[in-house]
């Protein structure tokens, strides 16, 4: 059982590796990852502050409203990494060959996804907190911070919901490939707009946004949002933190769970089928 | 008795898409390729055990079973008395595998990196794994790419990286599937010497090799499969496979380019021929095995008939290709 742990302990490190040492290698991430995200950011900013120049009762809020695309521009970051790094990596493995080593291997198939999860999460944690950093410096946005604990929790599980979410998706790669690539897609736009990057979610009305709450950045964002932004909280929040909070742990669990038994029954079918080291498909 | 791989009437059937015919427009049917059929195979520990044919013959099926990428449709395949189709953790434990031409890991990783990276999903201690990595990266004569970016690397460079990902977590039972597959002529010695003095160092390590090189399978191998067209048409030691064609000769003409060299065929004492056209130098390389040297003149005459002129006639001692063309009735490049 020791030496059980162990090995897959050690695989986990050893996964997480090439995301860890690779932003230090390929340095035009900074440019990729910081940069241009911010010129989207933008774009919703500078419609914010032209809506500030009317008179009514949104000038209260706009300081807010810049802040939250900020911290949502942040946030595609993850998303982008769950979909495209996360998700489709299993993809990826298989069309270099690495996927065939990795099942040959003794260890737990999620030792290898939780090693790309939590290198992932490093990897993007330095292109999102440099987005908000230079979001904060160029734009001048003030936080009001909630309990530091809640913020903690709500981003750490907000994370582990979101790569658990992700780590499902890729087993779906691992057996349909390419077939599997309309689904990153799918999920790229549509989710900015449900998931309320750019605005809050409770605007989309309470059924949207409740269907929305399965993807857990939907949650985590507006929870984030509450917790950094305390004045508005109670104006522009969907639901009360403590409940996000109870939501994101459950989705954690649950996303966690169905990877582990997808990615076991996705990998016996690919067995069966030979579609687990079919390439080009 | 242990066997290090044994298998049972193993067969393995793919489902594949016809093609779509173009004018009718009708959907592509589904049809059953058969990869192998009726496989038995028992491979002895500590034997270096060779398995020979065409691509496409089902080798590379054959490992994929063996290491737990692939179920058979049917029959059993066990890797040191454990099923593939239910046991397939105890045997992860004990084999690794290395393919030709496999460009595992990341580019952005040192070679050094790379394969710490893999020796860690074998739960090898970070201190041991990089001692092992430096020592096989001296063994191959690549010592000073040990910092070099994997995409730096040349092909032979990266498959002899490749030899140590496999190696350097001691398994029981390596599957070398063409290992050195395009690789130059020195690379491809040091694997061989690799894998011939890793396999006599400790007595219980096996190997199976796949390969479509007779040369390398004749000097490595204890014993040999010959695989094709997905059963095994013959399994011996090397000598005791060419004693098989012995009472026959090898009879190699070089002649002016044949048009039609099927012509040759049928001729009484024949027991099977290949050939191979030289476009460059203009000439056709006929290759014979004769059970009764009298068919020489038959042959002769039919060369002769069709116009063209003999520049050699050479009679060689059986080899595996031999052996090879004997039993399946064609060559195997």
């Amino acid at each position: 059982m020791k030496e059980y742990l162990l090995l897959n302990l050690r695989a986990l490190k050893g996964r997480a590796y090439p995301r860890v040492v690779g932003g230090t290698r390929e340095l035009s991430w900074i440019f990729f990852d910081t940069v241009l995200p911010l010129l989207t950011v933008a774009a919703y900013v500078f419609v914010y502050k032209y809506l500030g120049t009317f008179e009514g009762p949104q000038q209260e809020y706009i300081a807010q409203f810049i802040g939250y695309v900020i911290l949502g521009g942040a946030m595609t970051a993850y998303w982008m990494n769950v979909l495209w790094s996360m998700a489709a990596q299993f993809y990826w493995e298989k069309e270099i060959g690495n996927l065939q080593l990795y099942m040959i291997a003794p260890m737990s198939r999620m030792a290898v996804l939780g090693g790309m999860a939590l290198g992932g999460m490093f990897y993007t944690s330095v292109r999102a907190i440099s987005t908000i950093v230079i979001g904060v410096l160029i734009f001048g946005v003030t936080f009001s911070l909630g309990p530091p604990i809640y913020l903690v929790l709500v981003f750490i599980l907000t994370l582990i919901a979101l790569y658990g979410m992700g780590m499902l998706f890729a087993s779906l790669y691992m057996i349909y490939g390419r077939e599997a690539w309309h689904m990153s897609s799918l999920l790229t736009e549509p989710i900015y707009l449900v998931s309320g990057f750019y605005f809050p979610v409770r605007y989309l009305g309470s059924i949207v946004a409740l269907s929305a709450s399965i993807i857990p950045i939907t949650l985590g964002l507006d929870a984030l949002r509450q917790l950094m932004f305390t004045e508005t909280a109670g104006i522009h929040g969907f639901l009360p933190v403590e409940v996000e909070l109870v939501a994101l742990a459950v989705l954690s669990v649950l996303f966690l769970f169905l990877a582990r038994h997808s990615l076991r029954f996705m990998e016996n079918l690919g067995r069966k089928t030979g579609r687990l080291t079919m390439r080009w498909q | 008795m242990n066997y290090a791989v044994e298998t049972k009437d193993l067969t393995r059937i793919f489902r594949v898409k016809k093609r779509r015919r173009r004018r009718s427009g009708s959907k592509g049917a589904e049809q059953d390729v058969t990869a192998l059929k009726d496989v038995n195979l028992r491979i002895e520990e500590g034997e270096l055990f060779g398995l020979l044919g065409p691509n496409g013959a089902g080798k590379t099926t054959l490992i994929k079973i063996l290491c737990t990428l692939l179920l058979p449709t049917s029959g059993k395949a066990y890797v040191a008395g454990n099923d593939v189709e239910k046991d397939p953790y105890p045997i992860r434990r004990i084999i690794n595998m290395v393919s030709g031409g496999e460009t595992s890991g990341y580019g952005l990783l040192t070679t050094r990196e790379n394969l710490w990276m893999f020796s860690q999903f074998y739960g090898i201690p970070s201190k041991e794994a990089k001692k092992r990595i430096d020592e096989m990266l001296e063994a191959f004569g690549i010592w000073d790419k040990r910092n070099a970016k994997v995409r730096t690397l040349s092909t032979g460079e990266r498959q002899k990286a490749n030899v140590i990902r496999g190696f350097m977590t001691d398994p029981s039972i390596i599957f070398l599937d063409e290992p050195t597959l395009g690789l130059d002529v020195n690379a491809s010695r040091i694997i061989r010497k690799f894998i011939s003095d890793w396999v006599r160092e400790t007595s219980g390590r096996t190997v199976l090799l796949t390969t479509h090189y007779m040369m390398e399978a004749d000097e490595l191998c204890d014993r040999l499969a010959i695989i094709d067209e997905g059963g095994i048409v013959a399994c011996d030691t090397p000598r005791n496979l060419k004693r098989t064609v012995s009472k026959a000769s090898s009879l190699m003409f070089e002649v002016d380019y044949l048009r039609d060299p099927d012509k040759l065929k049928g001729i009484e004492g024949i027991q099977n021929f290949t050939y191979k056209h030289n476009g460059q130098m203009n000439r056709t390389l006929l290759t014979f095995i004769v059970q009764d040297e009298s068919a020489v003149a038959d042959i002769v005459s039919r060369i002769v008939d069709q116009g063209a002129k003999i520049h050699s006639l050479e009679k060689r001692e059986p080899t595996l290709e031999d052996v090879f063309v004997s039993l399946v009735g064609k060559g195997l490049a």
